[in-house]
């Protein structure tokens, strides 16, 4: 098959405002779809992290003291309530925790040296508390080493700074410190003038949060043997027997008031599970995600939409001169052939400058937004949609347009 | 005449009426994107107290030094103050209004046994926070500066919780159990929850939803009482003693601060006080670094703290790019379905119609399709607006409101841009050679 490029170029010359408006809106959709694609993208993989906690059966009670306790009378209390929830019928295990969970979004953070003095830290690490119960509450697994001992668990009191002899880190975290493996029995410092040993490390855990910080640090965390008896309040965190969540979260708030009432354990939101946890947490992910599709179905709609109308419009004009190519010998797929290219030629002019326009906007959000440079592969897929997209939209004028009878060129106007 | 071009619009729409629908659509879509990621942009950079922004102030000294900032890859020396430096600052009591602020959550222990302690927010403020944010009084007024210095057990409630615990009734010299002690209630804050909460972006990110703060005690109370700080804390270095005392003495900064400046000049004066301050700091060998130190005003302050989230900014930007593509759509419309009427305008024309009728005729019909495309976008807005806490955060969400001025806008947008759109096919159907049109009929 022959296709002459060069009719369509003169015949398009002739349109010169048509076909930059809709080579100039190709361009615009693909500059903003590549980068809407790439949000997307980059938010739906958020979602999709893994947190390493048994979330189907974990969940977490903030618990406030209602009263200003000493610290030993705080540790008294919190040792009778975890007594109290582990013996729940419903409830496998129980740990005391701080400075944030797993996806809890804020929480405790330090920097990490391998010498106390060193002046630039190797990295930042999520800091973890709870006792020799926390790996079995949280559903961790111990990939090297061994659980905390029940007589390395330390008690911190309100604001108080300890630094236990052992800690528990994270498969990223330990590989960060010590690239070449072999990270269990060596220490490291977490702005701290003591070491902490490594005695296990865990895969996979993540951060407390979810945002720009914790990512560029993404699954580096440890685990301080500590009991922390503020006098404000504790997070406990509860795992149930398989199948027996919402049972455990019942019992567990009517236990913890039976063992004393000065307490406040929120109605609304102080009793969550891990499916409301992650929800909550990528919230703005999802949002983001959701804005993005509707953006680019609505994009992509009406540029395909503008593409119908516009090309039914050139059609209807130019009835008369398609049926004189007819009556000369052209047949219906030689009619169709040249829309389509004509249709292709101006969709590749718009994706050639939307490719262009795709990148500087992505550069300047990089610049202005901290956002993440995007990958080549979102253009690709891009130029592909709407190059698909653009012959599609053309089909339909196109094929009516071969149907336009020979005898058209007889009739005059 | 303009009823005759309203009338010759309404008779060219209804002849293709797919491509009128198509550009209706594209508008009222473009349109209704733009102003509900507007809506929300604009709840979320309000300026919360436009009357006093510009003469509120919040200092920045630099107590960690330049290598805290290349150890933790920062470029900002730190948002908020410690307590040594707080105090000072107070205490030399340089700017008209200034106050000192730490977040705190305490328990209120309600007077009928039978009740459960209710957890509270609140701040740990100076009496000057009151006239310097201008808080509106529904009961009483905040306490006096001798009250600061006696640190005297009072206190400020919200509306809300004064409900709670009195009911609606005027509870000025009641007294309110936290944690054990009683305070006096020496005022009720009417409804008020300054969206930023911009006197401690620091602890809230600026946006807490519809959690209005519950209590306000005095500062020197609070930390005599041993109230623990219950918001951000940052350490350059762990803390050398434990507890909340460990926190006062250490180098932490945990401690929001702000200041009222009236003139150029006090501003100056004051700047000259922290770079004195600062420089005595030095001297005294406290730190080995050139003396620094930064004094915002509340709308930069508020740009610093980044409290317009970017997630805001690029949903703004990439719906207004979407309002820019249905433009270019709909001007690609008009075009074709003007060129197509030639025959018309030339007729028109040799007729007598001078080119500013046809001008006044296009623009009219394009005016058409943008207020038709408004109504729709106005629909779509409202609908945008309402379904907004789905897709955004919901503290953040709940801010976008649907209200007379977006809903005007909404319209005007639709129809000058259209007429924008408009402008060049009505240029190219103004050119249309009279000649040439009735000749080739």
């Amino acid at each position: 098959m022959n296709i002459q490029i060069r009719p369509i170029l003169v015949a398009l010359r002739r349109h010169k405002a048509g076909t930059l408006l809709i080579a100039l809106q190709i361009a615009l959709t693909l500059a903003i779809v590549c980068n809407a694609l790439f949000i997307i993208h980059q938010r739906l993989t958020n979602l999709s992290e893994v947190s390493g906690v048994d979330e189907s059966s974990v969940f977490v009670i903030r618990n406030q003291w209602a009263a200003d306790w000493p610290t030993p009378q705080v540790d008294a209390q919190v040792k009778a309530d975890l007594l109290a929830l582990r013996q729940l019928p419903a409830v496998r295990d129980a740990t005391p925790v701080s400075g944030g969970y797993p996806l809890s979004g804020g929480g405790w953070d330090n920097f990490v040296t391998l010498t106390p003095d060193q002046p630039k830290p190797v990295t930042d690490s999520a800091v973890y508390t709870g006792d020799e119960h926390y790996i079995d509450t949280l559903g961790l697994r111990l990939i090297a080493g061994r659980n905390f001992r029940p007589d390395e668990v330390m008690v911190m009191g309100t604001q108080q700074s300890i630094t236990p002899a052992a800690a528990i880190v994270s498969k990223a975290l330990a590989d960060k410190l010590f690239p070449d493996g072999n990270a269990l029995g060596k220490s490291f410092y977490a702005m701290s003038p003591t070491p902490s040993t490594i005695i296990g490390i865990v895969d996979p855990l993540h951060r407390q949060g979810v945002d720009q910080y914790s990512n560029g640090y993404a699954g580096q965390a440890l685990i301080w043997p500590l009991r922390a008896d503020d006098s404000r309040g504790i997070f406990y965190m509860v795992r149930a027997k398989p199948g027996q969540l919402a049972a455990a979260m019942r019992e567990a708030p009517q236990a913890l008031y039976a063992q004393s009432r000065m307490r406040i354990i929120d109605p609304k939101d102080g009793i969550q599970d891990y499916a409301t946890i992650r929800r909550k947490v990528f919230d703005s992910d999802r949002g983001m995600a959701i804005l993005m599709g509707i953006i680019c179905v609505v994009l992509l709609a009406i540029t395909a939409a503008g593409i119908v109308g516009l090309t039914s419009f050139w059609v209807g004009q130019r009835r008369k001169q398609i049926g004189v190519r007819r009556a000369l010998g052209a047949r219906q797929r030689d009619i169709l052939t040249y829309f389509l290219t004509e249709n292709f030629l101006i969709s590749a002019a718009g994706v050639a400058l939307g490719t262009v326009l795709a990148i500087a906007f992505n550069l300047w959000t990089v610049t202005r937004f901290a956002m993440s440079p995007m990958s080549m592969a979102y253009v690709g897929v891009g130029v592909l949609v709407l190059i698909l997209l653009g012959q599609g939209a053309v089909l339909a004028p196109a094929l009516r347009a071969s149907r336009v009878s020979p005898v058209e060129a007889t009739r005059s106007v | 005449m303009f009823a005759y071009y309203l009338d010759l619009a309404l008779r060219s729409l209804k002849r293709s009426p797919g491509l009128t629908l198509l550009m209706v659509l594209a508008i009222g879509f473009g349109v209704a994107a733009s102003m509900t990621t507007w809506s929300v942009f604009r709840a979320v950079s309000g300026d919360p107290i436009p009357w006093k922004s510009s003469r509120l102030f919040v200092p920045q000294l630099d107590i960690w030094g330049p290598d805290s900032r290349k150890k933790g890859g920062y470029t900002d020396i730190s948002d908020a103050f410690d307590y040594t430096d707080a105090l000072a600052l107070m205490r030399d009591h340089r700017g008209k209004l200034q106050s000192a602020m730490y977040q705190v959550s305490p328990s209120v222990v309600p007077a009928d046994a039978a009740k459960h302690p209710i957890n509270v927010s609140g701040h740990a403020v100076f009496s000057e926070f009151f006239p310097m944010v201008e808080a509106p009084f529904k009961y009483g007024s905040g306490w006096s500066a001798q009250d600061d210095q006696n640190r005297s057990h009072v206190l400020v409630l919200s509306d809300k919780l004064n409900q709670k615990l009195f009911g609606d009734v005027n509870s000025v010299g009641k007294s309110v159990n936290i944690e054990g002690k009683d305070y006096r209630v020496v005022g009720v804050v009417d409804r008020w929850n300054p969206q930023p909460r911009y006197y401690d972006v620091v602890n809230t990110g600026g946006f807490v939803g519809d959690g209005a703060e519950d209590v306000f005690l005095p500062f020197n109370t609070a930390i005599d009482v041993g109230m623990p700080n219950n918001g951000n804390t940052n350490c350059n270095e762990i803390p050398k003693e434990a507890g909340f005392i460990g926190l006062q003495h250490s180098s932490c900064v945990w401690i929001a601060y702000m200041v009222e400046l009236d003139s150029a000049t006090d501003v100056d004066s004051y700047k000259n006080y922290l770079d004195g301050y600062m420089r005595q700091q030095q001297q005294a060998g406290r730190f080995n670094w050139a003396p620094k130190y930064k004094l915002s005003d509340l709308p930069a302050w508020l740009d610093s703290e980044h409290v317009v989230p970017d997630d805001t900014k690029v949903s703004l930007l990439v719906a207004l790019g979407l309002l820019i593509v249905c433009l270019v759509n709909t001007a690609g419309l008009l075009l074709a379905k003007f060129l197509r009427r030639s025959g018309e305008i030339g007729v028109r024309r040799a007729l007598g119609a001078p080119r500013a009728a046809v001008y006044a005729q296009f623009l009219t019909e394009a005016g058409m399709v943008g207020a038709a495309g408004g109504v729709l976008g106005l629909l779509l807005t409202g609908v945008g607006v309402a379904c907004v806490g789905w897709v955004l955060p919901k503290d953040i969400a709940a801010l976008a409101r649907l209200d007379v001025s977006l809903l005007a806008m909404t319209l005007v947008v639709a129809v000058i841009a259209t007429v924008l759109a408009g402008l060049y096919p009505t240029w190219r159907a103004s050119r249309v050679q009279p000649a040439w049109q009735l000749k080739s009929n």
